[in-house]
């Protein structure tokens, strides 16, 4: 029985180095640090172009991107496969991969649904106003020192302590 | 796709980011549970965590720098835009308190078997599309309170970067130690068995 007992996260401090390394190389590589949220915007253009392509064309947001690279031509979507596959990788070898909508004790499922759907929303308009997430603006702006990764890292977890007042209940 | 890609740039992105999505992963960070506790006080990882890679990233490419191997200031430092920046940070943390994910994160959490991240990736698609939608009228504060152009927080104080870096570093280690005081005190971090019940 113990042995399926799936083991359990590294320390943070190893962690830590190690995806501090990864984006140091990231840096050296490319001249720019690991990035998600680019992903995302490529594929909401990508999608909308194929859904309404005379609406995406005229849209001043949308129009820069139809002129880029096909969506698996663009880096970001190779490091989001790496992010897949890494993520999969730690999970499998470690029977931590495990099926299931994962939330707090007493939240049922439709609304765990229903709040990943509105958070992920407001996450959506948000990164590109903010011109970057948690990884390309917050962890990859950090590494260079950037202000801008500074006071979008404190906006962040501003909101997130006082929002915690309110959503504590649903996560324990 | 165009074969042959002519780059095999991708080839060192995808390892990259295969590391990325690992380092997340064993940390815990593709929990919403783990990733939300950290709003309670909870459990620290997610701080910890970036703050370390942070320190480690920043100190690694300033002594590329100091050895003459790389110039910090040709890499891609981003612009501050203080508003849409301050608005957007508030947002995230806000769709992180509620839908338990960042963008980064609920790529991990998908591939760790979390369907409440599938959901979450397609609210951030609509959230995409509303922003393209309305970026006309939020052109005052997309625009508004930029910064110099590609300020770091050398440029901003005057410090030289060896002493940001030390004091990043501190703060790191003051986090680390105010973290484990709450920790004890609010439950403790949330560890794969606890998850896995």
């Amino acid at each position: 029985m113990n042995n399926r007992q799936p083991q359990d996260f590294w320390p943070p401090l190893t962690a830590g180095i190690g995806l501090g390394l990864a984006l140091m190389g990231m840096f050296l590589f490319t001249g720019h640090g690991l990035g998600a949220n680019g992903f995302f915007t490529h594929l909401t253009v990508w999608l909308g172009d194929a859904a309404n392509p005379v609406w995406a064309e005229a849209n001043a947001y949308f129009n820069p991107y139809l002129a880029k690279d096909h969506l698996f031509n663009e880096w970001i979507s190779w490091e989001i496969a790496g992010v897949a596959i890494g993520a999969l990788v730690g999970s499998l070898t470690t029977r931590r991969f495990q099926w299931k909508i994962e939330r707090g004790p007493r939240t049922g499922v439709a609304a765990r649904l229903a709040l990943a759907l509105g958070g992920g929303v407001l996450t959506g308009f948000g990164a590109p106003l903010a011109r970057g997430c948690t990884s390309g603006l917050g962890l990859s702006g950090g590494a260079t020192l950037a202000v801008a990764a500074f006071v979008f890292l404190i906006a962040f977890f501003a909101a997130g302590l006082l929002l915690s007042a309110l959503t504590r209940r649903l996560w324990q | 796709m165009n074969f042959p890609l002519e780059n095999s740039g991708m080839l060192i992105v995808l390892v990259a980011g295969f590391f990325f999505g690992y380092f997340l992963e064993v940390s815990g960070l593709g929990s919403p549970r783990k990733l939300t506790a950290q709003f309670t006080l909870r459990d620290w990882s997610v701080f910890k965590v970036m703050f370390v890679a942070i320190v480690v990233a920043a100190a690694g490419l300033w002594l590329f720098d100091v050895l003459g191997w790389l110039r910090f200031d040709a890499l891609k430092i981003q612009t501050t835009f203080y508003l849409a920046m301050a608005i957007g940070g508030a947002l995230l943390g806000t769709g992180m308190a509620i839908g338990g994910y960042c963008p980064g994160t609920s790529v991990v959490g998908l591939f760790t078997g979390r369907l409440d991240a599938l959901v979450f990736i397609i609210g951030m698609l609509i959230g995409t599309a509303l922003f393209a939608a309305n970026f006309d009228s939020l052109q005052g504060i997309y625009l508004a309170a930029q910064g110099p152009k590609g300020q770091t927080l050398a440029a901003l104080t005057g410090l030289p970067i060896w002493l940001i870096l030390l004091l990043l570093a501190g703060l790191a280690a003051a986090g680390f130690r105010l973290g484990a005081w709450l920790e004890t005190r609010r439950g403790g971090v949330i560890s794969a068995s606890e998850l896995a019940e």
